[in-house]
């Protein structure tokens, strides 16, 4: 057990502090910046701040040279998380499919001619990418995928309809799931594609969320046709390549997360300490205080969860099942997390953005926070996996609809 | 980075589980139900042989030359069998702060015979059931030309019944730092919720108290609240283990209660907590062994959060196993009540969420 980095790991974290310290938007951090608020802003803004990050080379740490990475190591890419949270720099926002989902699913299962063809521009930055998994009928229960696709000839057909699709408004590409065979049982019959989001029949209407802000869509596909060549790996392994990018979507990005906590407890303190209670600091008030430290107790348990789940990745080449026991303990603590910054505020919780306390960061704080319990699969999901396949419980709940009573 | 045990020290886990299963059944650790100063000599004398006394202690005090992080996965599994042995205060608390502490002087005279297992030490630091550490402590030494003596008395002594060394946390002007008393203590044993474990109180009068060396609690208390976490998860693993087995095995309804999901759920929220506790108790491990700067802060953290988090996995274990838990026949009871004494010992969830507030600026 050695939780020390390495000399080597330590000058790359030199490195990259002092790249994104001379790099920072101008601005960022000072009180006078002003954050990008509408959809629309955040996204013009992040473009330019994460095309800067890819155009140094930082974008795709760990992916291999011949990609368009950098070939370096799994550290490499924590410490990049770890050094950006911990400057408070922007977080990657619109490229975070394309980075954290379809590249490791590309690199995992696609040919090499679709690793050459794709790869490099997720890194540029110049095609965007979705996740085009869940349907109105297919949530947690991922395996009903009901969006048809049909081989004719050279391409395949698609018919159907996706939801909360994050970023397909703007996307360039889609990691879609779809049905390529409905005689079988139902995960069995799953193909892989990547689509052209910019293909004709594809209608994607923004929805808004409960920020008030539109970041995921609906989307509708109508006679899309998809060339063959956009298959990944094989037809009818859906399922499995779709496990890959969940697998991902639980993995090591998490640490990032971590720091993003510490900086938002930070920030906690820094109002629990300036709003009054009954005479007395809110940090001074006991039930709070024992409330807040809970707080820090729990996001710094995230960090030595993270490094476990590392460790086991150096170990065994891949991220195991405990990825579920992570994002469950996290979302969860998120959730709390959440809870207890938006009691600080009190009655001020009651009102919002420029009346609203902090300026209604703990309110948009709060309503986010569901985001972690129900997303990249549900709290209650999560559980069902640990106790399946970790504990070794007996699968699912038998239940039949009651017998129509005869008239 | 590389934040897990070695293969030897796995090797070592396996090792013990193998000889406690054989050696400290259940039935075993039941035979001192009853006795208040009883624990099991036989046992000690088969870990003295096998040299887990030793392991932590540097060679030229009679030690193998191991280190505090080569104990962590070997109490998990003293917790985990619930072992009558004094093995967590005397070599994983008291050595510890003896061998952080002392002097040269002191070591090479008190070390040896812990490490053979002939001496028995014990961690004295509680005077009233509220509070801990800090200015809980109001135990003031007389000194006497070169001699120290102790008056009054010591609460909650875990092991106090098998000890015949003491290291007794007393306050000198305002410092608190750590004597050791070899001789005079008077030990009253007590009834324990817990009844695998003996404690009682320490009473001193005029004894003569030998200061160790470097004269703050810390890091000897931040060691020894390390190491009874990694006893805790031990002992929680095993609620866990037992859990679960049991709901594959019991049926209600026609079906093992381990098919509904509200058992499976509740198996599932367990996991998950004691995985987070291993991380903290693990982390707190490795930072105080390697004297991390958040020492101090990781060991609030781990004993803070395995205090409330393995307490409610233990009551969780209890209501999973339905009435058969409630009867003293079965064995969940003895599990439920080391993790709760567990729970306080060395400072409460609170406690320790203080000291965590106070060391980020609260
Ligand atoms: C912010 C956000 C962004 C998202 N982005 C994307 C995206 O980019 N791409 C994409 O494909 N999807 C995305 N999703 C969708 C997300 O994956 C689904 O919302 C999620 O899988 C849950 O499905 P559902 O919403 O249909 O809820 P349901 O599956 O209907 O669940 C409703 C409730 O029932 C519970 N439940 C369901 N099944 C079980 C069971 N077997 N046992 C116990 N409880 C159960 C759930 O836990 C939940 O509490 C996003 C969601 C959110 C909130």
């Amino acid at each position: 057990m050695d939780l020390a980095f390495s000399p080597e790991e330590t000058a790359f974290r030199h490195e990259i502090s002092a790249w994104i310290r001379d790099n920072l938007p101008a601005g960022w951090g000072t009180p006078e910046f002003k954050e990008p608020k509408t959809f629309e802003e955040r996204l013009e803004f992040s473009r330019a701040w994460e095309k800067r990050l890819a155009e140094a080379g930082w974008a795709g740490i760990s992916w291999p040279k011949d990609y368009g990475g950098r070939g370096t190591t799994l550290m490499d890419q924590i410490i990049f998380h770890e050094e950006m949270a911990a400057a408070r720099a922007p977080q990657i926002f619109i490229n975070f499919v394309g980075i954290n989902l379809a590249g490791p699913t590309i690199m995992a299962h696609g040919s090499e001619q679709q690793k050459k063809r794709y790869l490099p521009k997720i890194l540029d930055m110049s095609e965007v990418w979705c996740q085009g998994f869940s349907e109105p009928n297919a949530g947690s229960d991922l395996a009903n995928v009901q969006t048809k696709a049909v081989l004719d000839g050279d391409n395949f057909i698609v018919n159907g309809q996706k939801i909360w699709t994050s970023f397909a408004h703007v996307a360039d590409w889609c990691l879609l799931l779809c049905r390529t065979d409905s005689s079988v049982a139902k995960h069995k019959g799953l193909s892989y594609l990547l689509v052209d989001m910019h293909s004709a029949g594809i209608e994607p209407r923004p929805l808004k969320q409960i920020t008030g802000e539109a970041e995921f869509d609906e989307v509708f596909f109508t006679d899309v046709r998809v060339p063959r060549a956009q298959l990944l790996g094989e037809m009818n392994m859906g399922w499995t390549y779709a496990n890959t990018t969940l697998a991902n979507e639980r993995g090591p990005a998490f640490l990032a997360h971590q720091i993003r906590f510490r900086n938002s407890l930070n920030d906690l303190f820094d109002s629990a300490k300036r709003t009054m209670r009954d005479g007395v600091p809110v940090a001074e008030h006991p039930a709070f205080r024992d409330r807040l430290a809970r707080a820090y107790a729990e996001v710094e348990i995230m960090r030595y969860i993270g490094y476990r789940l590392v460790t086991s990745i150096l170990r065994n080449g891949r991220p195991g099942v405990e990825g579920s026991i992570a994002k469950l303990y996290w979302s969860e603590m998120v959730r709390r997390f959440q809870e207890t910054s938006i009691a600080i505020a009190g009655l001020g919780g009651m009102l919002d953005d420029e009346d609203g306390f902090d300026g209604g960061k703990w309110n948009r704080g709060f309503s986010m926070s569901f985001a972690q319990t129900i997303a990249a699969g549900s709290s209650e999901i999560q559980k069902n996996i640990i106790s399946e396949r970790v504990l070794g419980m007996p699968r699912g709940e038998v239940w039949a609809p009651k017998p129509k009573e005869k008239v | 980075m590389d934040f897990d045990f070695s293969a030897d020290q796995y090797g070592l886990r396996d090792e013990a589980r193998r000889f406690l299963e054989k050696q400290c059944p259940v039935s075993h650790v039941r035979e001192f139900l009853d006795d208040k100063a009883g624990w099991s000599r036989d046992l000690w004398k088969q870990m003295a042989d096998l040299g887990w006394m030793a392991l932590p202690f540097p060679e030229q005090y009679g030690g193998l030359g191991q280190s505090f992080l080569d104990l962590v996965l070997l109490l998990g599994e003293l917790g985990r069998s619930l072992a009558p042995v004094p093995f967590l205060s005397s070599v994983a608390m008291a050595g510890q702060v003896i061998l952080a502490h002392g002097s040269e002087e002191q070591r090479a005279r008190l070390l040896p015979g812990i490490a053979s297992g002939d001496r028995i030490a014990a961690l004295a630091v509680s005077e009233q059931p509220q509070g801990f550490g800090g200015t809980s402590i109001d135990m003031h030494p007389t000194q006497d030309g070169d001699t120290w003596h102790l008056n009054g008395e010591k609460k909650y002594v875990l092991d106090a019944p098998a000890a015949d060394l003491f290291v007794v946390a007393a306050c000198v002007g305002d410092q608190n730092r750590w004597f050791v008393v070899e001789e005079g203590a008077r030990v009253t044993p007590q009834t324990t919720y817990d009844p695998t474990r003996g404690a009682g109180s320490v009473s001193f009068d005029d004894a003569v108290a030998d200061p160790l060396e470097a004269p703050f609690l810390f890091p000897g208390l931040q060691l020894a609240t390390a190491a009874v976490c990694a006893e805790m998860i031990g002992a929680a693993e095993k609620i866990l283990d037992m859990t679960v087995e049991y709901s594959k095995q019991r049926e209600q309804f026609g079906r093992p209660i381990g098919s509904f999901q509200a058992i499976k759920h509740k198996c599932a929220e367990m996991a998950t907590e004691l995985e987070a506790a291993r991380a903290a108790a693990y982390y707190a491990c490795w930072a105080v062994a390697s004297g991390a700067e958040d020492a101090a802060l990781s060991s609030h953290i781990a004993k803070s959060y395995c205090s409330d988090q393995l307490a409610h996995l233990a009551g969780e274990g209890v209501q999973g196993h339905g009435g058969i838990a409630f009867t003293w026949e079965h064995d969940m009871h003895l599990y439920l009540k080391r993790i709760k004494t567990a729970q306080v010992f060395l400072g409460d969830g609170p406690y320790h969420r203080e000291r965590i507030a106070r060391i980020v600026g609260l």
